[in-house]
């Protein structure tokens, strides 16, 4: 049997880009939000066929919000830097 | 997880800047050739200018500089220590790679006459050719890249080169991001363009991601060249830009510095006659910094609101146009107040310094078949025109090289070697998280390497960057996305390494800031005007070297080659 070497611990983070729902196409087969990203951050959730920003590494540097067909996502600068 | 194998005739590592000039070139050279260009990303997106570019920093246009001048400012700026061959094969074809990417759609500033806005930045010369328009850079690249029949892979991360058993270079091995594949690439030549070593220092805000370069270049290029055998250079000449405090764009020289605006101390006085970045300058920054003065700001305040407009315009569409949206949390207008700025972290750029791989003119590294171009191919100050025009050095070669050369004969062990290697971090039941290893290894490069560098900190940097060794054999990554960041901990771990051993090695002060040696305060030419080289010994062992300067072929006066020494503004 292995012993993990640390303890799993969850850690809250507020995350820099955010999805409006209501304008993502995700479930419609878009994925160039995901497509884009520099850092590959960004995923679909397949259960609600929405983007979302899985890792918190964010560059803010915006391919995801500027080429959005329907401008459903909105970056933030990091709140560590704001 | 599978094992995925293909062969191609020239492969381009790295789809930002340089690397689709070189694989375009490559093609153009001979269409038959197989060019593969693969990205860690997606190559519509990515690299420093995955937002476009705001301008030429050393663009030499006729009529306004000569190649000849551009190699003496660059060789004054960068304090001697410069192949001028170099310099100057990129100096020669800076305009006609202006003409190139003019006709392919990217578009720099006109006057009504129609010859490029031209602007004076630097200390001697006039080399700066805005592009208030350069958002679209990139796909620019992407469609001569399809109208060149250049094939593309994206999500793959390149871990280490191949290299035959005659020494020449073999190819690469890789693994996908998101599904884990190993992939083994063999090929003729190899173009290395990775981009800066971004992720060494850390910023101060703490965040591991709001670097000044682009984060997904992290040093990676840097790390494969040194373990596949070639030399590097001026690792020691670090990066350091000064920036928007807390935000990691700049904002001043290039695009403010035409229009009037300019650094100034918290008196709101000029400190500095030119603010093109040079070590220099910046160790005058941060003179301002830390004496009683700072801190230091961009002072834009007394500019009309017509100039102050179309410099919003550039900086908050181009480049890092997070930018506004930085400055309107903070309730900070151009018109009303000074921009307080600070300097960043320590990286390892070529495009602004000096650090990077050995290349001669034609983008040759010391290693058969292996050719590098872009920010972390060492011709100091070579920014985005000088990563086009070695990206086309580089095709070129590695076209040239392709056609005359077979695959070298690969050791079948090697494959299985790199394979566990990649797959251990997955493969491990538990371990530690890379963001952890990543954080603590950057706080130790802060602590021990940021300048003024002091001998005996640096030695007890590299006794924390042995002990993390140890530590990478303990990652864990729970998905192949974090698996790329547990391999780029390797990457970050190798330049942390050589960045001290290049600094402890040039035991003098040169280049400002960049490699200001407390123990050592004084330049001293009689025993280093020369190149720090760094690479694996015959040993295995990172180890560091003399190569002397090449003879200069542009003549340089006494006056020019002492510029750069004084930009300290005389007080009155």
């Amino acid at each position: 049997m292995t012993f993990p070497t640390f303890a799993l611990a969850q850690q809250r983070t507020s995350v820099p880009v955010r999805i409006d729902d209501e304008k993502c196409i995700a479930d419609k087969g878009c994925t160039v939000c995901v497509d884009v990203c520099p850092l590959d951050v960004l995923a679909i959730d397949l259960t609600r066929g929405k983007a979302y920003m899985a890792f918190d590494e964010c560059w803010y540097c915006m391919p995801c919000e500027k080429d959005c067909p329907t401008g459903a996502v909105q970056v933030d600068i990091p709140y560590l830097l704001r | 997880m599978n094992t995925i194998e293909r062969e191609v005739d020239v492969l381009v590592i790295g789809g930002g800047t340089a690397g689709p000039m070189a694989a375009v070139k490559a093609k153009q050279a001979d269409p038959s050739l197989k060019v593969l260009l693969l990205e860690k990303a997606h190559v519509k997106r990515s690299g420093a200018i995955s937002m476009g570019m705001d301008g030429l920093n050393n663009a030499v246009v006729p009529g306004f500089a000569t190649p000849e001048q551009y190699v003496r400012e660059i060789t004054a700026a960068n304090d001697g220590i410069v192949n001028q061959k170099t310099i100057l094969a990129y100096a020669q074809h800076s305009y006609p790679m202006i003409e190139e990417l003019d006709r392919w759609g990217v578009k720099f500033e006109k006057d009504q006459t129609g010859d490029y806005a031209m602007r004076k930045v630097h200390h001697l010369g006039t080399y700066v050719l805005p592009m208030p328009e350069g958002h679209d850079i990139k796909k620019v690249l992407y469609r001569q890249l399809k109208k060149h029949r250049v094939e593309i892979t994206n999500r793959l991360v390149a871990t280490r080169l191949i290299v035959g058993a005659d020494g020449r270079i073999a190819g690469t091995f890789a693994f996908d991001c998101r599904s884990g594949d190993f992939h083994v690439v063999r090929a003729k030549a190899v173009v290395l363009a990775c981009g800066a070593a971004g992720r060494l220092g850390l910023p101060a805000s703490g965040y591991l991601f709001g670097t000044y370069e682009n984060p997904t270049n992290a040093g990676d290029g840097y790390s494969m060249a040194y373990h596949a055998g070639a030399e590097l250079s001026g690792i020691e000449c670090f990066q350091i830009n000064p920036l928007i405090k807390d935000y990691n764009g700049p904002a001043c020289a290039y695009v403010t510095g035409p229009f009037g605006g300019y650094t100034t101390n918290s008196r709101g006085e000029r400190f500095i006659e030119c603010d093109y970045w040079s070590g220099q300058m910046m160790q005058e920054f941060h003179n301002e910094l830390s004496g009683g003065n700072g801190p230091v700001f961009l002072k834009l305040d007394h500019l009309a609101e017509e100039t102050i407009s179309a410099i919003e315009t550039i900086l908050h569409t181009n480049e890092r146009p997070s930018r506004g949206r930085f400055h309107a949390g903070r309730g900070t207008d151009y018109r009303e107040r000074m921009v307080e700025m600070h300097i960043s972290e320590i990286g390892l750029c070529s495009g602004h310094s000096a650090s990077g791989v050995w290349v001669d003119e034609t983008a040759a590294t010391t290693v058969p078949g292996l050719f590098s171009a872009g920010d972390m191919a060492c011709v100091p100050h070579n920014y985005m025109l000088g990563a086009f025009v070695y990206g086309r050095f580089a095709g070129e070669s590695a076209a040239r090289h392709a056609q005359v050369h077979d695959h070298a004969v690969v050791d079948a062990a090697q494959v299985d070697t790199e394979r566990t290697r990649v797959w251990a971090p997955l493969l491990r039941q538990a371990g530690l998280p890379p963001a952890q290893v990543e954080y603590k290894l950057r706080r130790m490069v802060n602590d021990y390497l940021q300048p003024p560098k002091v001998t005996r900190k640096m030695q007890l940097g590299l006794e924390r960057f042995e002990a993390i060794h140890d530590d990478l054999n303990r990652l864990h990554a729970a998905n192949p996305h974090e698996l790329m960041r547990a391999m780029e901990v390797h990457a970050i771990r190798d330049c942390a390494e050589m960045a001290a051993r290049a600094s402890l090695y040039r035991t003098e002060s040169r280049w400002g800031l960049y490699h200001a040696r407390v123990d050592y305060p004084e330049r001293n030419d009689a025993e280093w005007r020369v190149h720090v080289q760094l690479h694996k010994n015959t040993a295995g062992r990172m180890a560091c070297f003399k190569r002397p300067l090449e003879p200069y072929v542009i003549d340089m006066d006494q006056h020019e080659q002492a510029a750069y020494q004084k930009l300290r503004i005389k007080s009155a």
